[in-house]
């Protein structure tokens, strides 16, 4: 359960976006979730709702894009989606494999609302 | 009133990974080595640093840095071996961050060989955090079966050895530690594995010689 902890580190990003681009209010995030980032998206849900009260992004949706784990075998160069949690080739049988994508953990992007124009600067 | 979309691509751990490589670029300019020990609670993290100490007494110098929820039982333990331990106690979280380890850090002497972390017992959580340790191990306990690595990958995936403890007591569970260190290898084939008894003494000089080992490639610089 350390989801907490996640969107807490989350918020510090969106305050920070919040104050540069000088928004009144966040109204979307959208994170990308690993399915191998360590992180729980129905728990990070949860801690989004209790988190958000009364901050910049009091009422702003989360969404989240899980992301499979990808793998690409060293031995005969094969690509593929993880399937069964084995982390061994499926074409060659070979172990050395290397992990191409299913660890990360990122904000993507971000819908905000300006109460007033940006200024140019 | 404007609409806007940011393109952030921010990673979440981002600030803890830069924390921890503060801390590993300090620790190596030190020549210390540090290790942090993961696993699930009671998988002996305690009963083994205490056996460290023990082997490394007027050999190596040791340290200690304790994370738990509560309770300084941990590093009262590691300090009546006359091993210098500072307990992180966490207040609910499951989990080291690297900010909590920094914390500690100046208070670590310099003239120091091993600096051990004693990680939150806890098999899922601590395994997303970079406390900017050199080698990170993955305990196993023969009590706690032969099948998790696979339900846990990450703390397997993220490790650089798993450390099978408790094989004392192998005869009287259906404990299979070549399938345990199988499935794990499966995850992580560059895994080294250990087999160790702390209580029986059983497998420790393999280990203490990896962490010996592994010093002397940080202090020639091949880390
Ligand atoms: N038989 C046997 N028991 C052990 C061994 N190592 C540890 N134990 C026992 O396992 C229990 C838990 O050991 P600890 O060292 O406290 O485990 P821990 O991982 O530090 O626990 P937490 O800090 O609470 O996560 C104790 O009762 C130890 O005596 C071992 O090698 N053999
Ligand atoms: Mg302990
Ligand atoms: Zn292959």
């Amino acid at each position: 359960m350390h989801e907490l902890s996640l969107v807490a580190a989350l918020f510090e990003t969106l305050e920070e976006k919040a104050r540069e681009h000088r928004a009144a209010r966040i109204t979307v995030v959208r994170l990308k979730v690993g399915k191998l980032s360590g992180a729980v998206p129905e728990l990070l849900e949860s801690a989004f709702e209790t988190y958000k009260k009364g901050t910049i992004a009091d009422g702003a949706r989360l969404e989240i894009e899980e992301v499979p784990v990808r793998l690409r075998c060293r031995s005969c160069g094969g690509e593929r989606l993880d399937v069964e949690g084995s982390f061994a080739c499926l074409v060659c049988g070979g172990r050395d494999v290397e992990l191409l994508e299913g660890r990360d953990l990122v904000v993507e992007r971000i819908e905000l609302e300006a109460d007033e124009p940006p200024s140019s600067s | 009133m404007t609409r806007k979309e940011v393109i952030v691509m921010r990673d979440l751990l981002g600030t803890n990974k830069q924390v921890a490589a503060e801390i590993r670029k300090e620790l190596r300019a030190r020549g210390i080595l540090s290790v942090n020990l993961l696993s699930s609670p009671g998988s002996g993290k305690t009963t083994l640093l205490e056996a460290l100490a023990d082997r490394f007494r007027g050999r190596r110098r040791m340290a200690v840095i304790e994370g738990d929820i509560e309770t300084e039982r941990d590093a009262e333990r590691i300090r009546a071996r006359g091993v210098p331990a500072w307990q992180i106690t966490t207040g609910g979280a499951c989990h080291l961050e690297a900010r909590m380890v920094g914390k500690v850090l100046g208070e670590v002497p310099a003239d120091l060989d091993l600096l051990f972390i004693e990680n939150v017992g806890n098999l899922v959580c601590p395994a997303s955090f970079d406390l900017g340790e050199e080698l990170r191990c993955v305990l196993l306990s023969s009590p706690e079966g032969d099948d998790k690595p696979k339900k846990y990958p990450q703390a397997f995936l993220t490790a650089d050895a798993l450390v099978l403890t408790k094989t004392d007591l192998i005869p009287h569970l259906p404990f299979d530690p070549a399938k345990a260190a199988a499935e794990a290898l499966s995850i992580k084939p560059e895994l080294r594995v250990f087999r160790v008894s702390a209580l029986r003494g059983e497998g420790m000089d393999e280990l203490a010689a990896y962490f010996v080992e592994a010093l002397a490639r940080l202090r020639s610089g091949h880390a």
